[in-house]
């Protein structure tokens, strides 16, 4: 192309066409690229019928005091615990600690009672222990990732280990006193 | 022009050095010289290679959604057609986008045939083309059956079937390619397999195929060679420029199957699910298959000692592996029709007759068109095995310009449409 661009009798004006040309049909042809590349990467994104499974209504009445439950909301698993009085006495203590990801520990809850939030590591998404009883806790009585060790507290703060951020809460809401819908 | 460019970038330099990718596109397909009197019959050859392109890119985003289990895989095609973003339209594409290769393939072959481009040196390039065609028949018979629809589910039965035709190890065979004693999940998950895996063989010998053709370069419709700079353009820009029209004008055909008759090239019975104890009334394979199956169902009565059923298969195979030898068949000396006074009608012929076998191969196998189909049959051999190579013996043909410039510029330089793109090239 150089050797025909670049010939002597060729005007400048011409040269300056010829290149609004290649730059008007390249641009045409990336948003051609692009408007055909947009629906296959989309393709990939959650499909309608993933969508549909974006809220879960949970049954919280049998659930004992200072025992918890592990629901699966999104294809991930989300804790439900009914704290006893200690476990909220202690997750109050913390609001005054030393906190990685300060947060109060009213902030995450609606009801002192009861503590929603996604059972996954925010180091790198395992599932930390202390649903069961019989569970390790962790230094702060509440869970403890076993993957790589980080502490949670009874609100599931982090309080130790390589964890960034708390364990996040979902949306949710009390339906009423016995069914939270989580979604 | 054909020197080694000189590469300003520093960084193109250095890794041209050491990789010469930069010298090689400039060499291929920048420099790369074309006979300049092609016509748009030669675009086609760019086209299939898009196509391949977009059949594997949607390909694969469908495999991310596809399920082929037989319990599974009809529903989850319907899953991309009514749940997945994009999805009726990504399947669409693909779906589409197999007639569409077809199609421009189909238009290539006739291309070839009639501008004598099989012959002699271009023999192989030629026959690499016809491994390719075989490959694009297996691959669209493969995914045709994934959606698991009645057609899909008794196109697959037929079509596996035809090897138990094969004496003695047939019906081994046929176990073998089903996995089982009937077409079922196994077999699914085989053809899902090798669905996936035979286009990039495809990628492979369409390797093969321009790598020969760029030795060879490309033969034109005065079926000349080029002798010379005078008889030829540079790639870019001017067949960037013409491949991209003739683009233009093919995606809006796809796009307007795609978009306003994405289920005209298929068939309803395909949106049934697949069902083992009900063969729909009336199997019909997918249109560009037809001609072939025409001369599957022409043969209804035994050969000497071949039975019909293996005399129908052999022909059916036969019609596309009798194209491996056509450069040989062909005893012309002179390779486009515009210079064969009688070929180019019986290249007409030819062409109608296939067209007229895809009729027949589209009714039911009976009656008139039973008698059509098995006329089209003969012809299609006789053509190839008696036409050409006697028609080469017998044909006085015109004679040839002496260049491929000379009948654009009169010998000298005047004021045709063909001059004129010489003398842009020189100003």
């Amino acid at each position: 192309m150089a050797d025909t661009a670049t010939s002597p009798e060729t005007g400048d004006e011409d040269a300056g066409r010829r290149d609004f040309l290649a730059l008007a049909a390249g641009g045409m042809g990336v948003v051609g690229a692009a408007s055909f590349a947009w629906p296959l990467i989309d393709s990939m994104n959650p499909s309608a019928e993933v969508l549909a499974l974006s809220t879960v209504e949970v049954n919280i009445d049998p659930i004992a005091e200072g025992q918890s439950i592990t629901i699966v909301w999104q294809g991930k698993p989300v804790f439900i615990r009914r704290r006893t009085a200690d476990e909220v006495a202690a997750a109050k203590k913390g609001d005054g600690e030393d906190l990685r990801d300060p947060q109060k520990d009213g902030d995450r809850v609606q009801n002192d009672t009861w503590l929603v939030m996604i059972g996954l590591c925010t180091h790198l998404g395992c599932i930390p222990l202390g649903q069961k009883g019989t569970d390790p806790k962790g230094e702060f009585g509440g869970w403890f990732c076993p993957c790589h060790g980080s502490h949670y507290d009874t609100s599931g703060r982090i309080r130790k280990g390589p964890a960034p951020t708390n364990l996040p809460v979902p949306p949710y809401k009390f339906v009423d006193d016995k069914t939270i819908l989580i979604g | 022009m054909s020197t080694a460019p000189q590469w300003k970038n520093p960084v193109v330099r250095w890794v041209d050095e050491r990789l010469p990718i930069f010298t090689y596109m400039d060499h291929e397909y920048n420099q790369f010289p074309m006979p300049r009197n092609l016509n748009y019959f030669w675009n086609f050859g760019a086209l299939a290679s898009i196509v391949l392109v977009v059949m594997i890119v949607t390909g694969i985003m469908l495999a991310m959604q596809y399920t082929p289990h037989v319990d599974h895989a009809f529903n989850s095609v319907e899953r991309i057609m009514r749940d997945v973003n994009y999805g009726w339209l990504i399947r669409y594409i693909h779906m589409n986008g197999a007639s569409m290769f077809f199609i421009v393939v189909f238009i290539h072959m006739f291309r070839g045939l009639y501008y004598g481009s099989y012959k002699a040196p271009r023999e192989l390039l030629w026959m690499l083309g016809v491994v390719i065609l075989l490959l694009m028949m297996a691959t669209a018979f493969m995914g045709y059956v994934l959606p698991w629809g009645q057609m899909s589910y008794w196109g697959a039965t037929v079509i596996t079937n035809l090897f138990s035709a094969i004496p003695l190890v047939g019906e081994w065979i046929v176990t073998l390619l089903w996995g089982g004693f009937a077409v079922d999940n196994a077999t699914l998950n085989r053809f899902f397999a090798l669905h996936y895996l035979l286009p990039f063989v495809l990628v492979g010998v369409v390797g093969a195929h321009v790598v020969s053709l760029h030795i060879t370069k490309s033969n034109n419709p005065d079926g000349i060679e080029m002798k010379g700079p005078q008889d030829s353009v540079p790639f870019h820009p001017y067949f960037t420029a013409k491949d991209s029209v003739g683009m233009g004008f093919f995606l809006i055909f796809f796009a307007f199957f795609v978009f306003f008759a994405p289920n005209y090239l298929g068939h309803p019975d395909n949106y049934i699910e697949a069902n083992a104890l009900v063969t729909p009334a009336h199997i019909v394979p997918e249109w560009y298959f037809l001609p072939f199956y025409a001369i599957l169902r022409s043969i209804t009565f035994d050969v000497l000692f071949i039975p019909a059923k293996l005399m129908g298969v052999i022909l059916m195979f036969g019609s596309i592996l009798i194209l491996f030898i056509l450069p040989w068949l062909d005893t012309a000396r002179v390779r486009s029709a515009k210079y064969r006074p009688i070929y180019k009608y019986v290249f007409w012929v030819f062409l109608i007759d296939c067209i007229v076998l895809g009729w027949v191969g589209a009714q039911p196998a009976e009656g008139t068109a039973l008698i059509i189909g098995q006329i089209g049959t003969f012809y299609y051999f006789i053509h190839f095995l008696v036409v050409m190579p006697v028609l080469g013996k017998i044909e006085t043909p015109l004679p040839l310009p002496a260049s491929i410039a000379e009948p654009v510029t009169g010998g000298g330089g005047g004021a045709s449409a063909g001059a004129a793109a010489a003398k842009m090239e020189k100003s």
